[in-house]
């Protein structure tokens, strides 16, 4: 078999972006993919006849802009375009408009509560304080702040002054982001139901926590500190779906010389005298390579395709106790025509945007009550687009596609796993919460692909289907993601390395796991990098 | 105009019942004396209409002259410096044209819409200077800004769009190609042309007929996402394509007080505009003076480091300035950071890398950076879409 320089297992963006940089570099790099089509959770498939789904990921905005233009992304094929506004429905009829213009959505919260409105602008800037210190450290390895490396100790160097540049109240906001609850959160800034329901959801999407439960506050972030063309905090959709962005970065990977194997299910990392030589699969094909870089969650790297013999027992011991949790599912539905929802014209700019129809942070509470007895929940929260109301490409013209992440979905229903009724039962939740709001959305549905934990984990491999590949509480971040000792890429043999999101920065389509890794990569192989540095966030 | 009146003193385009009622901003801009809508609703989306979907920008402010006559190619020939014989009937070209001095007045398009029959659009007025030139030719000049309301339907899905309105066979056009369909019994002219680098479409009609054809289009084009968009949005469009917009990357040569401040077509990148093998056009004689000498200026696209635009940047090489930006943007859909700059020769070929100095402000405070850009040998947007015939569908 033939002998690479490095083999990335997975083709997932972070997988993809990792192995540009390697092949950039002028390594001979192979990316193995377990499934016929690559992307892993940053995927489009066809799944009913002429419409395309946006099947797990389904909005953009953490991609690092450095990352799309240093890797040519457009020129491959990958445009992302920004949606305007946002709608939380209420049980009354009325609703809460989250405007893409600043004072029509002044105008919007007034109607709710004009202290509200104003408050939103304190608010704005206290997350935008926040998101400038932790954006310039997306594409930067986490430095250890036990190593007294010299890199280690300029990074920490950097990291220090940006916090000591924070002053005393910017710290206190920090350390409260970084541990409060979001619901806890948004209530020093607002008095109204619908708008904290409709801000906080972010806090707990991709999370098996609830709005009160503390650490929400950093996912709020996390989904904040993005950007669409500098505009910090906007979100749009990739044309096409997510999977143009696995498909603009295999053709950048591919332009660099790169080979991408589907059908490739890796068995084993291959270790020999303590160094990764390569990889088996489980067709019993073996690939070898100096460098093996897994973009699997670090569960199934550690515990799956790793040798236990070959690491050491704290490592396994810290893999099994990783926080990994499933929390969601998604529903894929293909629509007749637009729906018509209670109180808002179609021709809104709302309806570009998210839609949620739970109104009061206790609602989205409740729903992560029936997450811990162990089943979907009954009201559940959920973040819906249409995005074919932007992108002319993903169904016939006058037809829809709707995209419903739902929160939540345990990965074991009462301890059992998943059947196909318990699936019907989810599908049912969602539907009827969705009916409730929209008159003929029933009769518009032509196709629904519903995947609970069972089938996220069963078609992309996240573990429990947990989409961070993750956690994102403060115990599995910065220094600390995956594990203490193990947050600069490198794995515990030499010559293996991470870089999904189960590492620094984490999760959500950012690439920046990706590219991290295969700076460390490159240095390790005394190479000059080719990874680009961040651009200056002022 | 039907709606505007010389008694107010901006006027309003035959369109503009429906940009009032569809300008949700209110925010209006000044072209040539109309009423224009700067943005709609929001200039990002607004762009990423032509960029993603179909966007509708009403042009019927442009400068319009009508030329017929037996010597209407040999006076246009004379007028400017392509080969307008070149130009056949049912065709469009862009070209430019000087004064004596070889030095650029304005850029446009020649329709070439029947036999002796001609349309120039233009940027700057020009009927002085067209009736100045049609000395000793046998030619009928007629500003028809007002007479002709026109629309660029602009984007991926603008054929669809079009086609769903009745315009059947619109996808056999090609680019710079013009034709024409009845429009509840007038005339619809329609050319394949725009200045967004797009695939797109202008169209041509009567006034009277302005409000119908917004509705139609707005009707027909709803499942194709068709939007409309200001001049905001097509700046960053034009900028991204690589257009050059007279009065902002150069000026009009008649309106230049100080000496030397304006520009030949070399000196702007369009030489290729430049027929020398014809033996009479305006400016020849210093242009060909020009070839012998060499250019004063070069044109040169950037990529500039970063993510701030370079605009109104100075140019370095080294310590010394060399020249200066007349446009930037950040490009959304190229995802790069571009210019446009003006260099002094020998400075600005392909490939060299230069320095932009650029000044940008945040909550008060001034900053100053000094970013490595490179010139480009071509516009940052560039899709076949725009040169596919038939341009399929998206």
């Amino acid at each position: 078999m033939k002998k690479y320089d490095a083999i990335v297992i997975g083709a997932g963006h972070n997988g993809l972006t990792n192995a540009a940089y390697l092949a950039k570099a002028g390594l001979d790099v192979a990316v193995l993919e377990r499934n016929s089509y690559i992307g892993g959770a940053t995927v489009s498939r066809e799944l009913y006849k002429d419409w395309t789904y946006t099947n797990c990921s389904y909005v953009c905005s953490l991609l690092r802009p450095e990352i799309a233009r240093d890797l040519e992304l457009p020129r491959h094929g990958l445009q992302v375009v920004p949606y305007g506004g946002g709608v939380t429905f209420k049980r009354d009829g009325d609703y809460y408009g989250n405007y893409y213009d600043h004072n029509r959505q002044y105008r919007e919260m007034s109607r709710h509560s004009k202290r509200d409105a104003n408050a939103y602008e304190r608010y704005t800037a206290d997350v935008m304080k926040q998101t400038r210190l932790i954006r310039p450290f997306l594409l930067k390895r986490p430095p250890d702040p036990t190593s007294l490396k010299l890199r280690d100790l300029r990074d920490l160097a950097d990291f220090a002054g940006s916090f000591m540049e924070m002053g005393e109240r910017g710290l206190a906001d920090t350390l409260k982001f970084w541990t409060k609850s979001v619901g806890d959160y948004l209530c020093e800034y607002f008095e109204t139901d619908v708008i904290k329901a409709h801000l906080g959801g972010s806090g707990i999407i991709g999370t098996a926590l609830g709005v009160f439960s503390p650490g929400t506050a950093y996912v709020l972030l996390h989904h904040y500190m993005g950007d669409v063309d500098g505009n910090v905090g906007s979100w749009g959709v990739a044309r096409g779906g997510m999977g143009a962005v696995s498909g603009a970065l295999a053709k950048s990977f591919q332009a660099f010389g790169g080979e991408i194997i589907c059908d490739a299910d890796v068995d084993r990392i291959v270790v020999r005298g303590g160094k990764a030589t390569g990889v088996a699969l489980k067709n019993g094909d073996e690939y070898h390579a100096d460098v093996v870089v897994s973009n699997l969650d670090p569960k199934r790297t550690f515990l799956d395709v790793m040798d236990v013999q070959d690491l050491p027992a704290e490592v396994v011991s810290k893999a099994e106790n990783f926080k990994i949790r499933g929390s969601s599912g998604k529903l894929n539905i293909a629509l007749d025509g637009l729906p018509t929802f209670h109180g808002l014209d179609k021709s809104s700019p709302l309806m570009l945007g998210d839609m949620h129809f739970s109104d009061s942070l206790e609602r989205i509470e409740r729903a992560y009550d029936d997450w811990k007895d162990g089943t979907w929940s009954k009201d559940p929260y959920v973040d819906m687009l249409i995005p074919t109301q932007t992108d002319p490409s993903m169904a016939p013209p006058g037809k829809h596609m709707m995209t419903v992440f739902v929160q939540y979905a345990p990965p074991k229903i009462n301890g059992g796993e998943w059947t196909d009724a318990d699936k019907d039962g989810f599908e049912k939740s969602v539907i009827d919460q969705i009916a409730a709001h929209s008159p003929d959305f029933k009769d518009l549905i032509l196709h629904c692909e519903t995947r609970t934990p069972r089938e996220i984990e069963a078609e992309v491999g996240l573990t429990e289907g947990n989409i961070f590949q993750g956690e994102l509480t403060f115990d599995q971040l910065l220094f600390n993601r995956p594990f203490p000792g193990y947050a600069q890429y490198r794995g515990p043999v030499q010559g293996m390395y991470m870089c999904g999101s189960g590492t620094h920065p984490g999760g959500g389509v950012m690439a920046a796991p990706g590219a991290n890794a295969a700076r460390e990569i490159l240095h390790d192989l005394r190479k000059p990098s080719t990874v680009p540095g961040g651009y200056a966030d002022d | 105009m039907t709606t505007g009146s010389d008694d107010t003193m901006m006027l309003t385009t035959p369109f503009h019942s429906r940009i009032a009622a569809a300008c949700e901003l209110n925010s209006w801009g000044d072209w040539m004396g109309y009423t224009t809508p700067n943005a709609y609703t929001d200039v990002e989306l607004e762009y990423f209409a032509v960029r993603n979907a179909a966007g509708v920008f009403d042009l019927t402010p442009m400068n319009k002259y009508r030329i017929t006559g037996t010597d209407a190619e040999a006076y246009l020939n004379r007028l400017v410096t392509r080969d307008v014989s070149k130009i056949g009937i049912g065709r469009v070209g862009y070209t430019v044209w000087c004064d004596e001095a070889g030095q650029v007045m304005d850029d446009g398009t020649i329709f070439h819409l029947a036999e002796n029959d001609y349309r120039i659009c233009a940027y700057a007025r020009a009927t002085d200077w067209l009736h100045w030139s049609a000395l000793g030719f046998d030619v009928t000049i007629e500003d028809e800004t007002a007479e002709v309301a026109a629309l660029a339907v602009q984007g991926p899905t603008s054929c669809a769009a079009l086609t769903a309105m009745g315009l059947v066979g619109l996808d056999q056009l090609k680019p710079f190609g013009l034709t024409e369909f009845d429009f509840e019994g007038e005339p619809l002219v329609v050319s394949r042309t725009g200045f967004t680098g797009d695939l797109g479409y202008e169209l041509w009609i009567a006034p009277h007929k302005a409000e119908a054809l917004w509705d139609r289009l707005f009707e027909s084009g709803e499942p194709y996402l068709i939007k409309p968009f200001g001049t905001h949005a097509l700046e960053m469009a034009r900028i991204e394509a690589g257009f050059l917009q007279a009065g902002v990357d150069f000026m009009p040569a008649e309106e230049v007080v100080r000496n030397g401040r304006s520009r030949s077509p070399f000196e702007l990148g369009l030489g290729w505009l430049v027929d020398m093998d014809k033996s009479v056009f305006n400016g020849r004689r210093a242009l060909q003076q020009e070839l012998a000498r060499g250019s004063r200026y070069r044109f040169a696209i950037l990529d500039v480091d970063g993510n701030k635009p370079a605009n109104h940047s100075f140019i370095l090489k080294g310590n010394k300035q060399v020249g200066t930006v007349t446009s930037a943007a950040w490009c959304p859909t190229a995802k790069s950071n571009v210019a446009f700059a003006q260099i002094e020769m020998p400075y600005g070929a392909v490939g060299e890398e230069l320095v932009a100095e650029i000044y940008y402000q945040r909550e008060l405070h001034w900053t100053r950076v000094l970013a490595p850009c490179k010139v480009i040998d071509a516009p940052v947007f560039s899709h076949p879409r725009r040169r596919a015939t038939p341009p399929g569908n998206f």
